[in-house]
């Protein structure tokens, strides 16, 4: 009995010296630092980055596959698309991330969670306080309208507002209308960063993406500036990209790795084990 | 010839049910419009209601705004205006002629007051009665122009007109530039670059809603939008890739910088330069339409039913390209 009420009194204390010190008895998680990305994952899709023509396992639908089947990497030379920014939703596949938080000081609410990425130093807001999201008419951006939640420890993220972006960066779109949904969740030193997109005008099922990063002691973001140059002369009115049929890259990825084209072109199946099976009955790649 | 013109009649019939008419505005229910407003500078607030946004400039020196939307809207236009300044509205300027930017003008001008004292006020015949009107030319030639029941009463004319390629004011400190874009959305086009506020209203030749409309009766091309967009694009400074910077204020929908109007001009241009492919190879219109050279962006821009349809705007990227001499 009496050791009972002393085992008692002593968690009683303790838990007044913990409330009283650091405040922390939410369930919040603190993600302020930077954090070094891992790339155990998807490799070939994210530092080399994707190969033409290769949509497989993505969700697309048959208009975001005439929008890749399009895509000229000219754009690339184009001055206003030289210094084009990762889309909040494209932006974690590589790099480094600085993340903290604005605080009210005097009441020590959470304002705002900050992150800024290594590419192009982007910085984006996750505002906490509870505001809504502006109206359609508002301006959309890359980075797009963001606000969290907590779901236990997770940070549960809404964005809005984003202008059109990428899927994977050789042509697979990202419409203007997607609504991204992301968790941050915290396992002592490590960042699991998954990325839901839904997206009405260019996917046939929302896609999901994942990625990791180590919290780092020592780390720091480099500096990123980017100058638009004239590369060639172009003519006034004039954008690069493949007509309907004309595009001869699209079947070097299905051809290289042995790929049938119909499933390096994508859909919902081909994100599922189950289209394995479907995978062997289709003929194989011709570069013809 | 006749084919040219058949068509053009078929496609005036569809702008004066939408959006070519005050008088279609009278038939349209706007009970239920309400008119919001956004802050896009210190001194520059995008208007949303029914109809082309409104753009509104305040200062110590009086209102500017570029366009009016419709008639039945232009108290709550009001009361959104007087929520931001006391001062009288002095300049309306028009982007194009359509009703759906025009159809209050008469009503708004006659709400403001034109600047003018000294000898200016025996000299200008409407001083003190009304705010001026500025549009190109070709505005002022289609709104006293139409009859019937789309005559347009002549207190929502322009007053003050240009020819060529723009029209300087210094108003509320700042300068500002009205730009005639030729023959795109129609032939009177202009959009309002503010130079301080850094904000372009660009009229129908941008918007992030559905397809380029494109008023071929009224003299509209989509080369002309193309080069339209080209000059918008000139004209934009971002701050870093294509966000920030200059802001554009499109005809209809949402408030946008440079990465939006880029992304309008792309799909322009991919789909003038496939339909012009067909052109090339011979096919005919009902064929192209058949090819859908548009199913891409389908989803985003386009439309099965409507003032304007996808059918409508790939009619008129192959007419203005089969035209073209
Ligand atoms: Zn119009």
């Amino acid at each position: 009995m009496i050791d009972v009420s002393r085992a008692g009194m002593a968690g009683l204390l303790l838990a007044v010296v913990a409330t009283a010190t650091s405040g922390a008895a939410s369930a919040q998680a603190n993600f302020a630092g930077v954090w070094s990305a891992t790339y155990a994952e998807d490799w070939p899709d994210r530092i080399p980055g994707p190969e033409l023509g290769d949509y497989a396992g993505l969700p697309l639908n048959d208009a975001n596959r005439m929008r890749a089947q399009s895509w000229s990497a000219s754009i690339l030379s184009l001055p206003h698309y030289q210094c084009r920014v990762h889309p909040s939703d494209y932006a974690n596949s590589f790099a480094d991330i600085r993340m903290w938080e604005e605080i009210d000081t005097d009441t020590q609410e959470l304002i705002a969670i900050r992150i800024q990425h290594f590419a192009w130093n982007t910085v984006r807001t996750i505002w906490m306080d509870g505001r809504p999201h502006p109206p359609e008419f508002a301006e959309h951006t890359s980075m797009g309208f963001s606000t969290g939640e907590w779901v236990g420890r997770t940070l549960k993220v809404t964005t809005t507002h984003l202008k059109e972006g990428w899927l994977r960066r050789n042509g697979v779109a990202r419409s203007d209308r997607a609504t991204v949904t992301e968790h941050f969740i915290r396992h002592g030193n490590h960042l699991t960063w998954s990325v839901f997109v839904q997206d009405p005008l260019y996917l046939e099922e929302p896609f999901f993406r994942n990625r990791d990063y180590t919290l780092s002691e020592t780390g720091r973001i480099g500096a990123y500036p980017c100058e638009s140059v004239i590369e060639v002369l172009l003519p006034e009115g004039y954008f690069p990209h493949y007509l309907p049929g004309q595009n001869e890259f699209l079947i070097e990825y299905a051809v290289n790795h042995a790929i049938p084209f119909e499933a390096a072109m994508g859909g919902a199946e081909t994100m599922y084990p189950e289209y394995v099976d479907e995978l062997e009955q289709l003929p194989p790649p011709s570069a013809e | 010839m006749m084919k040219r013109q058949t068509a053009g009649a078929v496609l005036s019939v569809a702008f004066a049910a939408a959006l070519g008419a005050a008088s279609a505005g009278a038939q349209q229910n706007f009970d239920d419009v309400a008119v919001q407003t956004l802050q896009v500078r210190d001194d520059i607030y995008m208007l949303v209601g029914a109809g082309g946004n409104i753009t509104v400039q305040t200062g110590g020196d009086g209102v500017l705004m570029v366009d009016t939307q419709y008639a039945p809207l232009s108290d709550r236009i009001l009361a959104a205006i007087g929520e931001l300044s006391d001062e009288p509205i002095r300049y309306i300027v028009n982007t194009h002629h359509h009703g759906d930017h025009t159809g209050g003008n008469a009503n708004l001008r006659l709400a403001g007051a034109t600047v003018a004292g000294g000898n200016m006020l025996g000299a200008i015949t409407d001083s003190g009665v009304g705010a001026q009107i500025v549009a190109h030319e070709n505005v002022l030639f289609r709104l006293s122009s139409a009859t019937g029941d789309q005559a347009v009463s002549s207190d929502g004319w322009p007053t003050t007109t240009f020819f060529g390629d723009k029209k300087q004011l210094f108003f509320n400190g700042e300068g500002i530039e009205v730009i005639h874009l030729p023959a795109a959305h129609t032939d009177g086009d202009s959009i309002v670059f503010f130079r301080r506020s850094d904000v372009i209203s660009a009229g129908d030749v941008f918007n992030t809603t559905i397809y380029p409309v494109i008023d071929m009766q009224a003299g509209g091309t989509v080369q002309g939008i193309i080069g339209a967009l080209d000059k918008i694009v000139d004209l934009i400074v971002p701050v870093y890739g294509q966000d920030g910077g200059t802001l554009v204020i499109p005809g209809h929908g949402r408030l946008s910088n440079l990465g939006d109007v880029l992304n309008f001009r792309e799909m322009v241009i991919v789909i003038r330069d496939r339909v012009q492919h067909m052109i090339d190879e011979g096919m005919s219109l009902e064929q192209v339409k058949a090819a859908q050279p548009s199913r891409d962006y389908d989803p985003r821009y386009g439309a099965s039913g409507g003032f304007w349809t996808t059918e409508d705007f790939i009619e008129a990227v192959y007419r203005s390209l089969s035209e073209q001499e």
